[in-house]
């Protein structure tokens, strides 16, 4: 079953394309993430960042090259030099490796914020309810919300929400988290709180792709910083190094407005 | 979570005042209003004095008739139409809504020319066409509509009555509203966030599950007061059957009143069945909406019981907010 390429690596990409109608969005990315790396991708906004993360778990299809995760391609399968898109039902069963945090929270608003982490194990993993409620309040205990479990969605704090999102992700025990812009719908305020369980999460071995403005957070916790700009990987490197000295001059444009 | 607006008094009770000074305002005067107040009573007591005063609407005759078993009988029918119609329009409105937003052109495309052409036609006209469809074809199926099969075993059942007209009301009224009931359905399934979907796909649920678990319950909050209006609605409409010779309520008012020639009291007979309806119909939609704005409200809104219950008992609502005090006022003591 696994393909000749992408062994090893939790998520590799090579010359992934990507068009919208006309707007070519990805422009032939290359990319590599390690078990346990956390990643973080900045870039100014249409550089083709936040589709590249939603590739991964195929929320949006590729037009070109190839994309696997954990081995395995993503939305195809090969067999022998032909690819075979794959069924609705695989396709959700691959997904539900990989957690996602969106940027506008999407919790499910008729469901109280425990019954938003409990609703993956059960209707996907078919956990019975004790064990799912079990989970969800240790999850929710470890993103510091045990006080809201009850509440709704629309009674919790921004910085809530985003927590309790994270929860509902880390619910499937996912192998690989994407996080698109978890913190640019928050007010300044609450962005540190979903940082901080972030962070924690980071230092337990998630891996972790982060498509973030957080510049503050990517060279504290992150492996490698990504810069994208019109659809391609423009820098990649230590954040640090990028940050202090990047290599090309958008980059060096694009830092000085952000830092 | 209602008292959440109460900046001010922390220690005093919230009932008493005694702690901060309320403020006392001479109210700003408003004569136009009381004007029109006065105006309208006017309009409403002189009103009220015609329609009771009056010989012609004849109550004593409305209250004969009211409770007859002919009118009950008529009425339970309009009922029974109601429902089924309706039933048979939701399930084919969900069913049609699901096919315009397949990506299969031949699907979608056929949903669009069923709810094209029965919105385009006037619901009488569609009421005769099935009243009369027998006389169009025959005994024999010879159009090839699918229905022409099916009344052609009725035939042999029946040979006087191919097709009878409570049958035809219900073919008639409830392929009409699946048109209607289909748009309604589409619009909600619409109106849910893109985000919703895309969540519960990166949980890994299928397209079937996302649209069970997640798109419909919150399309509901969207499809419900619609559909309560096409079902009020429905009621009345169905007061057309009575021109294929269904004894439904108007029916029913009209056979009587066209050998008795008492026209007016009977109509008021047939309204006031029609009002009573309607407003059990309305009061049953509340508790259904109200059921679906779960999550999308902070605080649901107070059903009539409770608001009844709040204006008998005003204590009630200072209590509640006089709980957090009784620890906040020895807390003030201590210090």
């Amino acid at each position: 079953m696994t393909s000749n390429d992408g062994g090893g690596h939790m998520v590799k990409a090579e010359s992934v394309h990507k068009h919208f109608g006309k707007a070519h969005v990805l422009k032939g990315v290359d990319f590599e993430v390690e078990p346990k790396q956390v990643i973080v991708i900045i870039g100014p906004s249409g550089s083709g960042k936040t589709t590249f993360i939603r590739c991964i778990n195929h929320l949006e299809k590729i037009d070109g090259g190839r994309l696997w995760v954990d081995g395995e391609l993503v939305g195809y399968e090969q067999k022998g030099d032909k690819l075979y898109e794959l069924h609705d039902r695989d396709v959700a069963r691959k997904r539900s490796e990989i957690g996602m945090v969106f940027q506008r929270f999407n919790l499910f608003p008729p469901m109280t914020a425990i019954e938003n982490v409990m609703v993956g194990p059960i209707q996907v993993k078919g956990e019975s309810r004790a064990a799912a409620r079990d989970q969800a309040k240790k999850l929710l205990d470890r993103v510091g919300l045990t006080q809201k479990m009850d509440a709704y969605p629309a009674q919790l704090s921004g910085g809530q929400q985003q927590r309790v999102a994270i929860a509902r992700a880390l619910a499937m025990q996912p192998k690989l988290m994407l996080f698109d812009e978890p913190t640019s719908a928050l007010d300044p305020e609450l962005v540190g709180e979903v940082l901080d369980v972030m962070r924690q999460l980071a230092t337990e071995g998630m891996t972790m792709i982060v498509v973030t403005h957080e510049i503050g957070f990517a060279r504290e916790v992150g492996d490698a910083l990504v810069f994208m700009d019109e659809g391609v990987i423009l820098e990649a490197g230590k954040p640090r190094e990028v940050v202090a000295n990047p290599q090309h001059e958008r980059t060096r444009q694009f830092l000085s407005k952000v830092l | 979570m209602s008292t959440a607006t109460k900046p001010s008094a922390p220690g005093a009770g919230a009932g008493q005042g005694s702690g901060s000074e309320p403020i006392k305002a001479i109210p700003a005067r408003h004569p136009g209003r009381w004007v029109a107040t006065v105006l309208v009573l006017a309009f409403v007591v002189v009103f009220l004095l015609a329609i009771s005063t009056n010989k012609n609407f004849e109550w004593g005759i409305v209250g004969q008739y009211f409770t007859t078993s002919a009118i009950l009988r008529g009425l339970l029918v309009t009922i029974e139409l109601t429902v089924i119609a309706m039933v048979i329009g939701v399930v084919l409105g969900v069913v049609l809504a699901v096919m315009r937003l397949s990506p299969v052109p031949v699907i979608s495309g056929s949903s669009w020319v069923y709810i094209w052409f029965f919105r385009g036609t006037p619901v009488l006209v569609q009421l005769l066409f099935w009243f009369y469809i027998a006389a169009l074809t025959g005994p024999h199926p010879a159009l090839g509509l699918p229905l022409t099969h099916f009344h052609h075993f009725v035939y042999h059942l029946d040979a006087n009555r191919l097709i009878t007209p409570f049958t035809a009301a219900i073919f008639g009224l409830g392929l009409n509203e699946g048109a209607y009931m289909a748009e309604i359905v589409r619009a909600g399934i619409l109106s849910v966030d893109e985000g919703q979907t895309e969540a519960a796909q990166s949980l890994g649920m299928t397209r079937l599950k996302t649209m069970r678990l997640v798109v419909l319950p919150q399309a509901m909050r969207v499809i419900i007061p619609p559909t309560g209006n096409e079902t009020i609605s429905m009621l009345k409409t169905s007061s057309l059957a009575s021109t294929i010779s269904l004894l439904e309520l108007t029916g029913t008012a009209e056979q009587i009143f066209a050998r008795t020639f008492q026209t007016v009291p009977l109509l008021i007979v047939a309204s006031l069945w029609y009002l009573a309806v309607t407003s059990v119909l309305t009061a049953g939609q509340f508790y259904v909406e109200r059921h679906y704005a779960r999550g999308h409200l902070r605080t649901l809104p107070p059903t009539p019981i409770q608001r009844l219950r709040a204006i008998f008992t005003k204590n009630v609502t200072t209590f509640h907010a006089g709980v957090p005090p009784p620890p906040a006022v020895p807390g003030g003591e201590r210090r």
